[in-house]
């Protein structure tokens, strides 16, 4: 796997191509906003009909990416699941999938507005969670330091030479990183845009997410 | 309604005419033209189609029976339904229609209802229908879309169907004769009425029309004198590149004072921008000239059309947007700017000028740069020739089917079967098979996907009596508000801020809105704007002083050339000289056929040669725009999976210019039919233009919403899942989709047009001719102008933009950290 290894807060971390984040100093892989049920909410809420396959395409990627790097924790950042119906609704060889994904080892679920209630489904649930220097949580919040969030899906666009090239892409500055949604069906914010670069420090960085990710400043 | 000619045609009538309309034409000194009396005399046949030339009282001749059926006052209720594929079309219709039975003392009511029509009036409409409405085919699918539409059209008599060749060979036509299915059902004995300009296949016409399998009654009017078109002479040569026309504008200065009223075409909506405000900025003598085009807001367009119809503006500049039969103001000369590349569409916008039977229409051609020139003569002999291109049936799709079965649930429960027999009395629709039906039902119901989920997951749910209805009636609206099957690139409206009184302008396409910074100057309604900002997603602008605006790139629709006119082009290339075409380009020709060759009919001409740092192919197919794209993402396919690093390619009507970082060597492997075919095989399901071509059709389906109750989001994340994703996971987890299918079948005819691909590749057999040149060839050089370069997304991609990265890493003075 083309990872992409950076530094924040002094910690050696790795984009994945993914989407998610590896720290392996912890043995941590943190992945945020996978929707899953996301189809089914919006057939639930009497919206469009989407191809109900978006919980197994990305289930399937966190399997890959659990593979490989085997974490010993793994830190789901908050809207993990479209709405607490999703969650419950899962069918059982999606939930036996998850099962499987989950043992042997810790399982957080940062709670997310989407899914703000505990989940039947084991692991710890958390508000927020602090790990050594970073504190994990949902929704970025103002002046905090060494906070890793989603939330936001952040995207970016770029033209280069008459191309115009649209990514999903991780932000991060000296304070505050922010992941971009792991889901399948997630559409996303351009970091350009004034939730997100107001957020941002001057100097923040992008990685664009890829194979393999690359680094940039944050496209304002 | 156009002017009856003054001439005495004298025929006998065999059905007479009611006393008031027969003396209103006395007293005019005018008389029934020969089609109008034939139009009267077969009434009442099932279906009529009547082919005749602009200006020849085609209209009068589709309303006459209906103003005789209803002289007497007796029908209560709507009679008879006229549609148009224009709105103003039939707000014209409706100006025409109102005088004359005013004149005439027929107790008639005639209302229109578009788009346009206040929600109150349509109320009252659904209410208390006129004798005649005038419609669209739009609002006419939301009228049938309604519970009460059995009640609206049980009296229904008459169906007339205008302009029905420009909606033949499209979707808006297809939704409209499944429109039309609903209404013979709801009121059996409807009679219909089609009204279209010449065209090369009239039965072919007739079939679509027709209720299947009833005949159809095809009357041709006399075509009228042959039209005086010729190529405008200017003194500067046409430009290499570009399709705006500009140098021309001297030129069309002049022409437009010797002329009452000229009308100047142009086939891009940016280009007419472009060349209103050049043309503006060289408007001397200040002439009152107009610019009428589809992205205007309507308060604009209004203003242009009521001028025009007051006489008081010497030109229009206008697109498509005015293609069509509406009869305003005095025009004298037409002046199609750029190549037509279709002779219908041609001789649709000469018979523009002189819009009186029996007097030839003037026009008058500007190639907007040097290969037009060619493509310009070739139109011009088609038109002398009189022929046109040809009309081909097609099956009637099945993403408009999906959009048709969910308009019908929306009106109330159904039976399946009532609703497949109903379908298939569409022309287009007469071969469905059952199993396709199921499938679009099954879609509408459920989103037809092989796993199946919750007893929610349901649209549509069949009631234990058998009829299938929707599972929440509140759907309904949501339905309605989605009927349609133009599907444009997304738009925002464009408005002047709100401190300046927020009117409205236009609206141009999102991607062109996305680009736009602070500061930015535009061009739209033929005024520079400079861009101020985004507010609940609309565009602000305000005025500017600038005289240079950064260009409108927001675009029309592009049309391939059809096979009539590049088989002519070919023909022509094949002479020895050209002394018809102008001293510059029988020079071009000249020089291509010394230092490389010409291109030929049953050959392919493939040169290669280096050029800026990059090596070119250039292939010359001459199958039209999408085709040439295709071969374009099929070479490149081919030349990414042998390691050739292409970069990217460009495509125009008559030749594909690919460039990359390597050399092909002798190129024509690439073009081996076998190789094509199996590229195209693997490649079709995976590549760009199937992802754009999904998207129109999971539109048109339902598989994805453009409007939503309560409108759209206002914190700028999209709250939609890319298409493409959809598109991607339907591959993965359910690939016998059924808009997969409907995906691939809309492509090969479509954007993908592989049937011309195919039929050159019949064409050119094993005769492929390399050339390997030192420089670029004169019948290249302007490819390299071209807009609308496609890039590859392979390795290439990666590649630049980890450079890019680097550079601004760099720049910032920032330095990556090591790769593991």
């Amino acid at each position: 796997m083309t990872a992409l290894p950076f530094v924040f807060r002094a910690q050696i971390l790795h984009a994945l191509p993914s989407g998610g984040l590896h720290w392996p100093a912890r043995d941590l892989l943190c992945v945020a906003d996978l929707h899953l049920g996301k189809s089914d909410r919006m057939a639930r809420r009497g919206g469009v009909l989407l191809p109900p396959y978006e919980t197994v395409e990305t289930l399937d990627r966190l399997a890959q990416d659990i593979a490989l790097l085997a974490p010993a924790t793994v830190i789901c950042l908050g809207d993990s699941f479209d709405d607490l119906t999703a969650a419950q609704g899962l069918t059982d060889p999606v939930r036996d999938h998850l099962t499987s994904l989950m043992a042997g080892r810790r399982w957080i679920w940062v709670l997310g507005n989407h899914d703000p209630g505990p989940l039947d489904l084991g692991g710890t649930h958390l508000a927020e969670h602090r790990n050594g220097p970073l504190m994990f949580r949902h929704i970025a919040e103002p002046g905090a330091q060494g906070e890793v969030s989603g939330h936001y899906h952040p995207k970016l666009r770029l033209q280069l030479r008459g191309r115009s090239i649209t990514r999903r892409c991780l932000l991060f500055d000296d304070t505050r990183l922010i992941l971009p949604a792991y889901g399948a069906y997630t559409g996303g914010l351009f970091c350009d845009r004034p939730e997100l670069s107001g957020l941002m420090g001057a100097a923040a960085e992008a990685i664009a997410i890829g194979a393999p990710p690359v680094r940039l400043p944050m496209p304002r | 309604m156009a002017k009856p000619a003054r001439m005495a045609i004298l025929h006998p009538m065999t059905r007479p005419l009611p006393p008031q309309i027969t003396g209103w034409f006395a007293t005019r000194g005018w008389s029934i033209h020969p089609h109008q009396q034939a139009m009267l005399d077969c009434a009442g046949a099932p279906c009529q189609l009547l082919i005749a030339p602009t200006g020849g009282g085609k209209t009068m001749a589709g309303f006459l029976p209906t103003l005789a059926e209803l002289a007497d006052g007796r029908h209560t209720g709507l009679h008879t339904l006229y549609i148009s594929p224009l709105k103003a079309l039939a707000a014209d219709i409706k100006r025409n229609l109102t005088g004359p039975i005013a004149q005439m003392g027929l107790p008639i009511r005639v209302e229109d209802r578009t788009g346009d029509t206040t929600a109150h009036v349509k109320r009252r409409q659904r209410a208390d229908p006129p004798h005649i409405l005038l419609t669209t085919p739009e609002s006419l699918a939301l009228l049938v879309s309604y519970p009460d539409a059995e009640r609206i059209f049980a009296g229904l008599s008459r169906v007339i169907v205008d302009e029905v060749h420009a909606l033949a060979e499209s979707k808006r036509g297809d939704q409209l004769m499944l429109a039309l299915s609903r209404l013979s059902a709801l009121a059996p004995g409807l009679r219909r009425v089609g009204l279209s300009a010449t065209v090369e296949d009239p039965p072919a016409i007739a079939r679509i029309l027709a209720r299947h399998p009833d005949p159809c009654a095809i009357l041709l009017a006399d075509p009228g004198p042959d039209p005086d078109i010729a190529m405008l002479q200017t003194d500067a040569p046409p430009p290499w590149a570009g399709g705006g026309g500009r140098y021309a504008i001297p030129a069309v200065l002049e022409e437009i004072k010797r002329h009452r009223t000229t009308l100047i075409f142009h086939n891009t909506r940016a280009q007419a921008e472009l060349f209103f405000h050049h043309l503006w900025l060289a408007n001397d003598a200040q002439l009152p000239i107009g610019i009428h085009h589809g992205a205007l807001a309507r308060e604009q367009r209004d203003r242009v059309e009521q001028a025009m119809v007051e006489g008081k503006l010497r030109a229009i500049v206008c697109t498509g947007s005015l293609d069509l039969g509406i009869d305003w103001g005095d025009v004298d000369l037409v002046i199609q700017i750029g190549a037509p590349k279709n002779v219908k569409r041609l001789v649709q916008r000469i018979g523009r000028a002189n819009h009186r039977y029996n007097a030839p229409s003037k026009a008058l051609i500007v190639p907007a740069n040097r290969f037009e020139v060619i493509e310009c003569k070739a139109a011009l002999d088609a038109v002398r020739d009189h022929t046109l291109d040809g009309d081909s049936d097609h099956d009637g799709p099945l993403d408009v089917l999906c959009q048709h079965i969910l308009i019908r649930a929306a009106a109330g429960p159904f039976d399946a079967d009532d609703l497949f027999a109903e379908i298939r009395t569409a022309g287009a629709y007469a071969n469905l098979s059952r199993e396709s039906f199921e499938r679009c039902l099954d879609f509408a119901a459920t989103g037809g996907y092989a796993l199946r989920a919750y007893d929610q997951w349901q649209r549509l749910v069949q009631r234990p009596d058998g009829l299938w209805q929707l599972r929440d009636p509140r759907r309904a609206l949501r339905i309605r508000m989605n009927i349609g099957t133009i599907v444009d690139a997304d738009k925002m409206q464009v408005r002047y801020q709100k401190t300046r009184g927020g009117a409205p302008l236009g609206e141009v396409e999102e991607y062109f809105a996305a680009m736009l910074k602070r500061g930015d100057t535009f061009l739209i309604g033929g005024q520079i704007v400079r861009y101020e900002g985004m507010r609940d997603l609309v565009v602000e602008v305000s005025r500017t002083p600038t005289q240079k605006p950064k260009i409108a790139t927001f675009m029309g629709t592009k049309f391939a050339t059809s096979t009539q006119l590049s088989e002519r082009i070919l023909a022509m290339f094949a002479q020895t000289d050209w002394p018809d075409l102008p001293q510059h380009t029988r020079d071009w020709l000249a020089l291509q056929r010394r230092v490389s060759r010409l291109p030929e009919r049953d050959r392919l001409l493939v040169e290669s040669f280096a050029h800026d740092g990059r090596e070119h192919v250039v292939a010359y197919g001459f199958a039209g725009r999408n085709a040439q794209q295709t071969l374009g993402l099929l070479i490149t396919k081919r030349m990414e999976d042998l390691g050739l690093d292409p970069m990217g390619f460009v495509a125009t009507d008559y030749a594909t210019l690919i460039w990359g970082l390597r050399a092909p060597g002798d190129p024509k492997h690439l073009f081996s039919r076998d190789n094509l075919i199996d590229t195209m095989t693997a490649w079709l399901a995976d590549n760009a233009v199937m992802k754009r071509t999904f998207k129109a059709s999971a539109i048109i389906a339902g598989l994805i919403e453009r409007n939503q109750p309560g409108g759209p989001r206002k914190s700028g994340r999209q709250a939609t899942v890319s298409t493409d994703i959809l598109y991607d996971t339907l591959r993965k987890y359910d690939p016998g989709h059924v808009m997969l299918d409907i995906t691939r079948a809309e492509a090969m005819r479509g954007l993908v047009d592989f049937g011309r691909i195919e039929a050159m590749l019949a064409r050119i057999g094993d005769r492929i001719d390399h050339l390997r040149l030192d420089r670029v060839s004169p019948l290249a050089a302007p490819l390299f102008l071209e807009p609308g370069r496609v890039p590859i997304a392979g390795m290439a991609d990666q590649r630049l933009l980890e450079a890019e990265a680097a550079r601004l890493m760099a720049t910032a003075g920032l330095t990556e950290a090591p790769r593991s």
